[in-house]
């Protein structure tokens, strides 16, 4: 082998499919993913990522495909006998031992002396920082505190994969941000590698390094979440992913790095940058993220500068959401930071004021799928 | 929300709560506090030729205690006593065999066939219980097909020096603990099912994951789960059938009788009502301790405190 060659993946999931009698739940799914990444499974419910999952752990049978994982065909390997372990979303603990037990359950098909074991589980309590509530019952803890004792459960055994479903929904919102650093430096600290499935993109995007964005049995995107929020590859990922406001458009011109479009709903030509593959007369959708439009009440002159009038106004503090109607009747949102300070009536911007929204070519983004 | 407090203020201001929690204490005042005392009066009573057949005092002393002294001196009535514990304690652990795999198996199939299945188990009871005994004579006596089967088993498994000509099951301490266990099985069989119903089948995933194969899965985390179920069924087994009457007089064997005839016997072919009670006391007292384990797991079993 070459030295510098890249080391094989981890995880090969090839052309994987699963049918439940005649409902395909996941549809010649393929993917690999690198020893020590996090790598998410988004979707809506019912879009296949638990399936996934349950295949990966062994739960369920592939209908079609095969996969390895550390390069060893996992076809008829039966959940006791893969190096991978997974983490609940009811968490699953075993409620008539106590948390000493349980996380050193797995630890009994170890060949390991008991002092090894007690060892182990001691250290595992110690990355949890549950050592205090070793003799408790699942019951006397918290929920926080579950979430962390069957963490330290699924990683006693030092999997090569730790499966993670959901792991951070029936935690509330606080504790949830709190966790999410806890688990990417527990990730760290370990270097097991993790595959989370999540339906809560903002989840995906804070902990993965790749997210594969799932839609009805079929893996639509998997890329950096940067790539996938900022380059969408359909229609699906650019509205699954953040907010969005899609537009229909009619391809003018193209040239070079720039493309011309006819954009009926803001009644004139946007500039874009350009994507392969495009032909002039070709129907397409010109997105943009909210964020990425400027509002303004003073006039703008230049390309991609649209007027309309502020039809809702929705005030969080640090940023506010604008809903502006356009002459042609469409809707556009818009997010703005509220950069200067200003009392209720004093708005920079307010209801029905007439506005221009502006955006940089690169900002637009031009979708065939 | 209103209306539904005004109700309930309403309902706690004229004391009807108070009546509510009072009836089932009254309930057990009226109908065994009451009696179980009529019966200990009783059972220190002397046995008089009169009617009612006891009074109290007159040539013998006040309170006569003889009843308890010949219970515990006469071998009869211990030899009762064990017989009956030792065919309720047979007869419970058969039924938990039996029925720990139906209830377990009732668990995992679906919906529409457990429903049938647990009819099926409930079934019997629709037919009177005397009946299904008599059936169960007919079944087990010399001639009939089924004695015939096993006979026919018998001698074509055995050596031809062990030959019967029928299978003696009968008016014995088998006939007793077969019948009881095919009589309480439904006893056994509901209290499980209900615990095992309500167990997380994740708990059994988890448990795989961490590399515990499916038959290990079931003794480390089934099997502790269902504890309080098997001494809720189990409890329900013994009580009843440790003092069962009906059965033991109809198939059992007369020379060794379990307690419940022994009672029946001492009430109304002997007539002596003190000795019967003092019988029926010790039973009851004796059977205080397997109550309350059931009362407490009983509890736990359908998850009236459930930890979750």
């Amino acid at each position: 082998m070459p030295k510098d060659a890249a080391p094989p993946p981890l995880i090969r999931v090839e052309n994987v499919s699963k049918s439940f009698g005649t409902f395909q739940a996941v549809k010649n799914v393929s993917l690999t993913i690198d020893k020590g990444e996090i790598f998410a499974l988004l979707g809506g419910s019912g879009c296949g990522k638990t399936t996934l999952l349950r295949m990966l752990a062994g739960f369920e049978e592939t209908t079609g495909g095969k996969i390895f994982i550390d390069g060893q065909d996992m076809t008829g390997v039966p959940p006791w006998e893969r190096p991978v372990h997974m983490m609940f979303q009811s968490y699953a603990l075993f409620p008539h031992m106590t948390v000493e037990k349980n996380v050193g359950y797995g630890l009994k098909h170890e060949p390991m002396t008991a002092a090894q074991r007690q060892d182990r589980v001691r250290e595992m309590l110690d990355l949890v920082q549950l050592t205090p509530f070793a003799t408790r019952k699942p019951h006397q803890i918290s929920g926080g505190q579950r979430q962390r004792v069957a963490l330290a459960r699924a990683l006693a055994r030092q999997p090569k994969l730790l499966l993670l479903d959901e792991p951070l929904a029936a935690l509330d919102k606080k504790l949830r941000e709190h966790t999410q650093f806890e688990l990417m430096s527990i990730q760290e600290r370990t270097g097991v590698t993790f595959i989370v499935v999540t339906h809560d993109q903002e989840e995906a995007m804070t902990l993965a390094d790749r997210i594969a964005v799932m839609d009805r049995g079929e893996v639509k995107q998997i890329g950096p979440p940067g790539d996938v929020y900022e380059f969408p590859n359909s229609r699906f990922v650019a509205g699954f992913i953040g907010s969005i406001t899609a537009l229909e458009a009619v391809v003018e011109a193209i040239d070079g790095v720039r493309t011309r479009l006819a954009v009926p709903a803001l009644g004139g030509p946007v500039q874009a940058r350009s994507v392969a593959g495009l032909s002039v007369g070709q129907t397409v959708t010109v997105a943009i993220r909210p964020e990425k439009l400027a509002i303004s009440r003073a006039p703008q002159t230049g390309d991609n500068v649209f007027e309309g009038e502020v039809k809702d106004l929705a005030y969080f503090g640090k940023d506010s959401l604008y809903r502006i109607t356009m002459p042609s009747g469409a809707l556009i949102s818009v997010h703005a930071v509220n950069a200067r300070r200003s009392a209720e009536g004093e708005r920079v911007v307010d209801w029905y004021d007439k506005v221009w929204l502006s955006f940089d070519p690169t900002s637009a983004i031009i979708l065939t799928a | 929300m209103a209306s539904e407090s005004r109700l309930y203020r309403w309902f706690n201001r004229r004391g009807w709560s108070d009546i509510v929690l009072a009836a089932p204490y009254v309930w057990l005042l009226v109908f065994f506090l009451i009696p179980f005392l009529i019966v200990v009066g009783m059972s220190v009573a002397t046995r008089t030729p009169t009617a009612p057949p006891f009074g109290y005092g007159g040539e013998n002393p006040l309170l006569n205690f003889e009843g308890y002294h010949r219970l515990f001196t006469d071998d009869l009535y211990i030899r009762a006593f064990v017989t009956s514990l030792v065919n309720a304690a047979v007869a419970m652990v058969l039924c938990l065999a039996i029925g720990y795999p139906m209830a377990l198996g009732l668990t995992k199939v679906d919906t529409g066939w457990r429903n049938i299945l647990l009819m099926l188990v409930i079934l019997p009871f629709w037919t009177s219980f005397l009946l299904r005994v008599y059936a169960w004579m007919g079944l087990m006596g010399k001639n009939s097909w089924f004695n015939n089967l096993l006979t026919g088993g018998w001698n074509w498994l055995v050596p031809q020096d062990w030959a019967v000509t029928s299978i003696p099951m009968m008016y014995s301490n088998f006939a007793v603990v077969l019948v009881m266990v095919y009589t309480y099985l439904p006893f056994m069989i509901l209290p499980l099912y209900a615990n095992l119903e309500r167990l997380d089948p994740t708990l059994d995933e988890a448990a795989m994951d961490l590399g515990t194969k499916p038959f290990g899965v079931f003794w480390d985390v089934t099997l502790p789960q269902s504890i309080p179920g098997i001494i809720a069924g189990g409890m329900l087994v013994f009580i009843p059938a440790a003092g069962e009457l009906v059965i033991p007089t109809l198939v059992g064997d007369a020379s060794s009788p379990m307690i419940g005839r022994v009672i029946s016997d001492e009430f109304s072919q002997a007539r002596d009502w003190p000795m019967a009670s003092a019988v029926a006391v010790v039973l009851l007292v004796l059977m205080v301790g397997p109550t309350m384990l059931y009362s407490h797991y009983q509890a736990r079993a359908v998850g009236a405190d459930d930890p979750k």
